[in-house]
């Protein structure tokens, strides 16, 4: 079961965790274009992924051997830099500046700007296509520890590039690659048989999960490398 | 140039770990030795060009240093978008390599026609470009463009001169100088060129190198400052950077190349060659309209 996200479900300070900081976080930035539902959809996903999966340390954002996380989907970045900031890759500062001339985060992602961001994002596709990239190259490198963890959209899936990078990842068996979906049902067409079945055709190795379930999310984006890539599908709220 | 180019590539493989070459089918096999012995770095995606620029992006922001290698229209102008975000924005390099220029197979029509690939590159921050003109400059060329670490684009073409240029070494070379004007010969038109202005009192450059383009030595060599560039690609394409160069003095400047009008035509690169005025006959009216006394 899938519980709706509105504003007013949004994290509080109640919660004993970090994650309970998020709201007060993302109620810092501000804007005209803030894509907030979008936001709002990959909030549990980010939060798990940091606090609990990906190797990463904001006080060694360049170390050879971390975890390389990439946001495909970079509208609506405020949950990202909500989690980034409470894991100190970022200052609260960072976070009112939000979308000024001159403040490192704008609407979409600058990796050359972002303490910990791996690429720069916005236009749809292009993510996935990087993270194969990526993959291939730590491979090449003989790096077999670090993962590369790319998250995008199931409207984004849209993007043909997208399924360029499905097709030629299955084919390579990139198991240190892994692809999370956040699935609010956005795609204007939708993908009929399920998401995780474009996956699947192409030899991946595929869940589909409550996109707000904390622990079902950690479970199953969990290092399970089997010389298959891997796609988490993150199924939260339908988006209005 | 192109048996050069996958030379020279395969010893780059094999001097350097960080080398990787990513194709989409183009010229794949030409690579089956290469890739048998380094499997993890020489990478054919498919018929995927948007995904080979992206992996390339990707190959770089891992530490790799990639070479992408296909057609020009699909590398450049298919797959441009990856190289504005997954190389230019990204911070990432690589150096890529065409092969088909503006019109090399031009039997196959208009889909396999490139002239605007450098004038799209123009548009993007700190891509070098180079332009050789004989297959001897294609080794220097790339081996400088692989350890620069930056960002390149090499056009290979089927056309070239009768010999090697000094210009390899990026500047501009003066093949002979004269007094009423100056024409600068780009790539494979140098010999074309040459033969159109013998006899006339010109100053001829050759540039294989048009990013940055050689404007010091433009200046130094400059007796009247009408200046005629001939390029094997879209016409005007480098006619800003001239203007630019010429800024302080009054000048008049000819950008000579390919037009761009669809053809619609098929045979050979040299009927396509005459048909924008690129042939040694269009190039001495041109180039003689253009420096008549006035």
């Amino acid at each position: 079961m899938v519980v709706p996200m509105t504003a007013e479900a949004m994290p509080t300070a109640s919660a004993n965790d970090g994650y309970g900081d998020l709201g007060r976080l993302l109620a810092l930035m501000s804007g005209d274009e803030k894509h907030d539902p979008s936001a709002y959809s990959t909030l549990d996903v980010l939060w798990v992924l940091y606090d609990r999966v990906l190797e990463v340390d904001p006080s060694r954002v360049d170390h050879p051997d971390r975890d390389r996380f990439l946001l495909s989907k970079g509208h609506g970045p405020m949950a990202y830099y909500a989690v980034l900031a409470a894991k100190g890759f970022l200052d609260e500062a960072d976070l009112r500046s939000f979308g000024r001339y001159r403040s490192r985060l704008g609407f979409h992602p600058d990796r050359v700007l972002v303490p910990g961001a791996e690429i720069s994002s916005g236009s749809l596709g292009h993510g996935l296509p990087l993270a194969v990239g990526t993959a291939l190259g730590l491979r090449a490198q003989g790096m077999s520890g670090p993962r590369v963890v790319v998250l995008v959209g199931d409207a984004e899936l849209d993007e043909g590039s997208n399924h360029e990078a499905i097709a030629y990842a299955g084919a390579m068996g990139l198991d240190n690659l892994t692809v999370v979906v956040i699935d609010n049902a956005s795609s204007t067409y939708g993908w009929p048989g399920g998401i995780d079945r474009r996956f699947a055709v192409e030899g991946w190795a595929t869940a589909v999960v409550d996109g707000r379930d904390h622990d079902a999310l950690a479970d199953a984006l969990a290092d399970h490398r089997d010389e298959r890539p891997s796609v988490v599908v993150a199924v939260v709220e339908r988006q209005v | 140039m192109r048996d050069t180019f996958v030379r020279t590539t395969a010893a780059l493989l094999d001097e350097d770990p960080r080398a990787a070459i990513v194709l989409a089918d183009i010229s794949a096999g030409l690579f089956d030795r290469a890739a048998a012995r380094h499997p993890g770095r020489v990478l054919n995606v498919g018929i995927r060009e948007q995904l080979m620029v992206s992996v390339a992006g990707g190959l770089a922001l891992s530490g790799m240093r990639p070479i992408v290698h296909t057609y020009a229209p699909f590398l450049v102008e298919r797959a441009y978008e990856q190289i504005k975000l997954d190389l230019v924005h990204q911070d990432a390099s690589a150096v890529l390599v065409s092969v088909g220029a503006s019109y090399d197979s031009s039997a196959s029509g208009r889909t396999h026609h490139a002239p605007g690939d450098v004038a799209l590159l123009d548009g993007l921050d700190g891509m070098s470009v180079h332009v050789p003109g004989h297959p001897a400059e294609v080794e220097r060329l790339l081996r400088e463009a692989f350890a620069s670490g930056g960002r390149a684009y090499i056009r290979l073409s089927e056309q070239q001169n009768r010999a090697p240029s000094p210009a390899v070494d990026g500047t501009l070379h003066v093949v002979c100088r004269g007094r009423l004007g100056t024409i600068v010969a780009v790539g494979p038109t140098l010999d074309r060129v040459v033969a159109a202005t013998q006899g006339l009192d010109l100053t001829v450059l050759h540039a294989v190198t048009v990013r940055p383009l050689d404007t010091t030595t433009l200046l130094a060599t400059m007796a009247t400052p009408d200046v005629v560039l001939v390029e094997p690609y879209l016409a005007g394409t480098s006619v800003r950077l001239v203007d630019e160069a010429l800024a302080h003095v009054p000048h008049r400047v000819l950008g000579l190349g390919v037009g761009r009008s669809e053809q619609r035509r098929y045979g050979t690169p040299a009927e396509h060659d005459r048909a924008h005025g690129l042939g040694e006959a269009g190039l001495r009216r041109a180039i003689g309209a253009f420096l008549a006394p006035r």
